[in-house]
């Protein structure tokens, strides 16, 4: 390793490329993904401040902490900032970076358009929130179910403001993942067939087929509730004979791919800390991608169980919940790769690691109440429930969550040429563990117990208290742990110990090269010969290309 | 871990063997498959109006019903339009790769022509449908429904006839050769999309929707 760090020359910024007006103007992937990942942890902050005050109102019964129709909007705009403000744009974000990086290309495929669809997801983003300044936020939940999104039972613009939002930063999402396609099918470094990239990055690519395939009826729904609500169309409005259950369909058939747009990249992460900590490479690299691609296919076929109370039919019941389980098998596979990876491993119990083994545990955990939710009779009995809501956070906060923090204790000294603290990390890591499963464990035994979502408050008589005030003082406890990361990130930029090109004598080829690397990123273009580059760099006398 | 032989000050960037680039990396290429990836992400949007369309198929509460109120010839009329445009645009783009500017001029102003014509069709097609058959998008489902299928389409056309413009006032300068590098190919491609697109439509919205 030591090799590698003596070799850190950070290039001095260029005077074109340092400044504000350069960062604004900039077309550079690398930049743009930073761009992605501060805006969308500023998304974080407000999202995450929004959930502490809605455990804080949930503390006690009969607290007037928040009213009612705050407590609505706070709700749905933490769902809403959740998933499109920070879990979509922050892993675009480290697709951006790290795609061309890892692919050995100088850029993006379209740098241009990859700079527009930064700015229209920041707009939409601001957009959104605009409307706290006009009247009120949205309040109809994060899936806005209708017949209540229309002008009857909305009255105002919130919901108008809801609907342009997401409206814009889907087309910038979209314009996005039609650059990562693109620029993975076509910018590969010679030698780099489709079989060679890094896991990463066919968690990528399958990700973006997927928002290609998913967001663009989320925008033509969003546009028919658009026009009903300001043309007088009649799409959901359920006297003129419209339907609200075809809301519901066409949401989930965008809402539920989305759950795996925001899991893949995560899988991606962890496909790629898990070997380097282990020392081995990944087991099964085939049946990860394999499993990957079929876990895009049968993503677009279950949107239906979230739809098991609507009364559709007892046959269509059957069939997506059939579905439903069936998608845990390719998802079940790549568990199995990834602790066949750690067995007989010599583990490296640095942060990204820690994180990754949380990971690991955490999902588990989101996948199994999955399971149980996918048999009719269970959801019928805790769906809308707390039960619903332990789940979900388990898998998008236990899941994505703690996978893109091993990404950043990995990936930040590449991008910065400075390691995180390990010692700020592993506070962080274990008050994070901590206060994660104390805030979220307790919610399936409330949901259980019949605690309905969405509730703002609840009365002291049906023994919820207690499991109340655990998920409150978890919150707290994630709050410090944030606080953490949020100071070690800050803290770390300014005098974080120099990390060297290579700092964990990894594989792929972002390590390749300087950290932070040139605007060029490589001054030639690598010829790859098998799946660890940089091994066979580093090890010419036993190249990976002579076992593949 | 091993790292013998790595010389001591260069980083690993600079010491891959130089070769020359094999695999694709023009701009051409990538342009074809962002265009496919663009058109995937049209198929999901139009999918999701079509869908929407079908289900409302006889919901309305009041008329007029798409018996009474569409009018086929005007409708086959306008699909002879755009059918016959599909035809021109490859021919343009056959003309383009013999190099023929002239001939490629003339079959790009044919397919600007038939495009505005099926433009114009609709107007006169909505013309009536909004002052004689008082149906407007608030009216009842039908209305809702086919002004946003038929509308998006419309569109969709709209923006077709603009690029074709472009690329039309392109050859009218001296950057030919940058259509030929595959400009035209990726406008013609969305083109033949948006009259596939109206071949769905009008099975959908004409023939079973009536
Ligand atoms: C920072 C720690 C977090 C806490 C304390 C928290 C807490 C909560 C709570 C208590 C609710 C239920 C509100 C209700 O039903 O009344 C909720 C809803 C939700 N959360 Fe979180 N959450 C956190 C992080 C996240 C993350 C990281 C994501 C996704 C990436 C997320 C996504 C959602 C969604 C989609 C909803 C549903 C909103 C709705 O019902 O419309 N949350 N959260």
């Amino acid at each position: 390793m030591a090799v590698v760090e003596q070799s850190a020359s950070r290039a001095a910024p260029l005077p074109a490329t340092a400044g504000l007006s350069a960062w604004v103007s900039t077309v550079d992937h690398k930049r743009i993904g930073i761009l992605y990942v501060a805006t969308s942890l500023a998304f974080f902050a407000i999202g995450g401040i929004e959930a502490m005050l809605i455990r804080w109102q949930l503390w006690a019964p009969g607290a007037r902490v928040l009213g009612p129709e705050i407590f609505n909007q706070l709700f749905t705009m933490h769902g809403t900032t959740m998933v499109f403000f920070v879990g979509m744009p922050i892993l675009i974000g480290f697709g951006n970076y790290l795609v061309p990086l890892m692919i050995g290309a100088r850029d993006m495929a379209f740098p241009r358009l990859n700079a527009m669809s930064y700015w229209l997801f920041a707009f939409g983003g601001t957009l959104t929130y605009a409307s706290f300044f006009a009247g009120g936020a949205p309040d109809v939940g994060w899936f806005a179910y209708a017949p209540l999104t229309e002008y009857a039972f909305s009255r105002g613009h919130s919901t108008d403001y809801w609907i342009l939002g997401l409206m814009t930063s889907g087309i910038g999402t979209l314009a996005g993942a039609v650059n990562l396609v693109t620029t993975i099918l076509t910018f590969r470094a010679p030698g780099m067939t489709l079989g060679k990239v890094p896991l990463f990055v066919w968690m990528m690519l399958v990700d973006g087929v997927l928002l290609i395939f998913a967001i663009p009826p989320l925008t033509a729904a969003q546009i028919m509730l658009l026009f009903d609500r300001s043309l007088g169309a009649h799409f959901f409005d359920t006297q003129a004979g419209g339907s609200a259950v075809l809301w519901q369909h066409m949401f989930w058939f965008f809402g539920h791919p989305e759950v795996y747009i925001l899991a893949l990249p995560a899988f991606g992460m962890i496909s790629e800390i898990v070997p380097v900590f282990s020392r081995k490479v990944i087991f099964g690299y085939e049946s990860v991608a394999a499993a990957t691609i079929a876990i895009g296919f049968i993503s677009m076929g279950v949107w239906a169980h979230h739809m098991f109370t609507v009364g559709l039919s007892d046959a269509l019941d059957a069939i997506f919940s059939g579905v439903t389980f069936l998608i845990a098998v390719p998802t079940g596979i790549k568990v199995f790769n990834w602790i066949a990876t750690l067995y007989g491993g010599r583990l490296r119990m640095a942060t990204p690691m820690l994180f990754a083994l949380g990971f690991l545990g955490m999902f588990l955990m989101g996948g199994l109440t999955g399971i149980m939710l996918a048999s009719v009779p269970i959801d019928w009995q805790v769906s809308d429930s707390y039960f619903v809501v332990a789940h979900f956070h388990y898998v998008l906060f236990g899941g994505t969550m703690f996978a893109l923090m091993a990404g950043f204790y990995y990936w930040f000294p590449k991008a910065t040429g400075r390691m995180m603290s390990e010692r700020l990390g592993r506070w962080h890591f274990w008050l994070m563990l901590l206060g994660f499963n104390l805030t979220f464990f307790p919610m399936h035994i409330a949901g259980l117990m019949g605690m309905p979502r969405r509730i703002y408050t609840y009365s002291a008589d049906r023994g919820w208290t207690v499991w109340n005030q655990l998920s409150t003082a978890g919150a707290t406890v994630l709050g410090v742990a944030f606080a953490i990361f949020f100071w070690n990130l800050f803290l770390s930029l300014r005098r974080g110990k120099p990390g060297g090109d290579d700092p964990w004598d990894a594989w792929t080829l972002e390590w390749a090269t300087t950290s932070p690397p040139p605007p060029y990123n490589f001054e030639e273009i690598p010829l790859v010969r098998s799946r660890r580059p940089l091994w066979d760099l580093k090890h010419p006398e036993d190249p990976d290309w002579m076992h593949e | 871990m091993s790292q013998a032989g790595l010389p001591q000050s260069i980083s690993p960037a600079r010491r891959f063997e130089r070769h020359a680039p094999t695999f694709e990396l023009g701009a051409a290429h990538s342009a074809q498959v962002g265009m496919v990836c663009f058109l995937c992400s049209e198929v999901a949007f139009f999918g999701t109006l079509v869908v929407a369309y079908i289900t409302y198929i006889g919901q309305s509460t009041a008329g007029p019903t798409p018996a009474e109120a569409l009018s086929i010839p005007l409708a086959v009329a306008n699909t002879i339009c755009l059918v016959a445009s599909s035809f021109t645009a490859h021919l343009a783009g056959t003309a383009m790769h013999r190099g023929g500017l002239g001939g490629f001029r003339g079959w790009l102003a044919a397919t600007i022509a038939l495009g505005a014509l099926f433009l114009a069709g609709t107007a006169v097609e909505w013309r009536s449908l909004i002052f004689e058959h008082g149906l407007t998008i608030g009216r009842n489902l039908f209305g809702t429904t086919y002004y946003t299928l038929v509308g998006f389409h419309a569109a969709h056309v709209t923006v077709g006839v603009l690029l074709l413009s472009l690329m039309f006032c392109l050859s009218a300068t001296a950057a030919l050769s940058r259509l030929r590098t595959g400009g035209f190919e990726i406008v013609s491609w969305y083109w033949h999309f948006v009259d596939t697109v109206w071949i769905v439509v009008f099975a959908v919205v004409y023939v079973f929707g009536r």
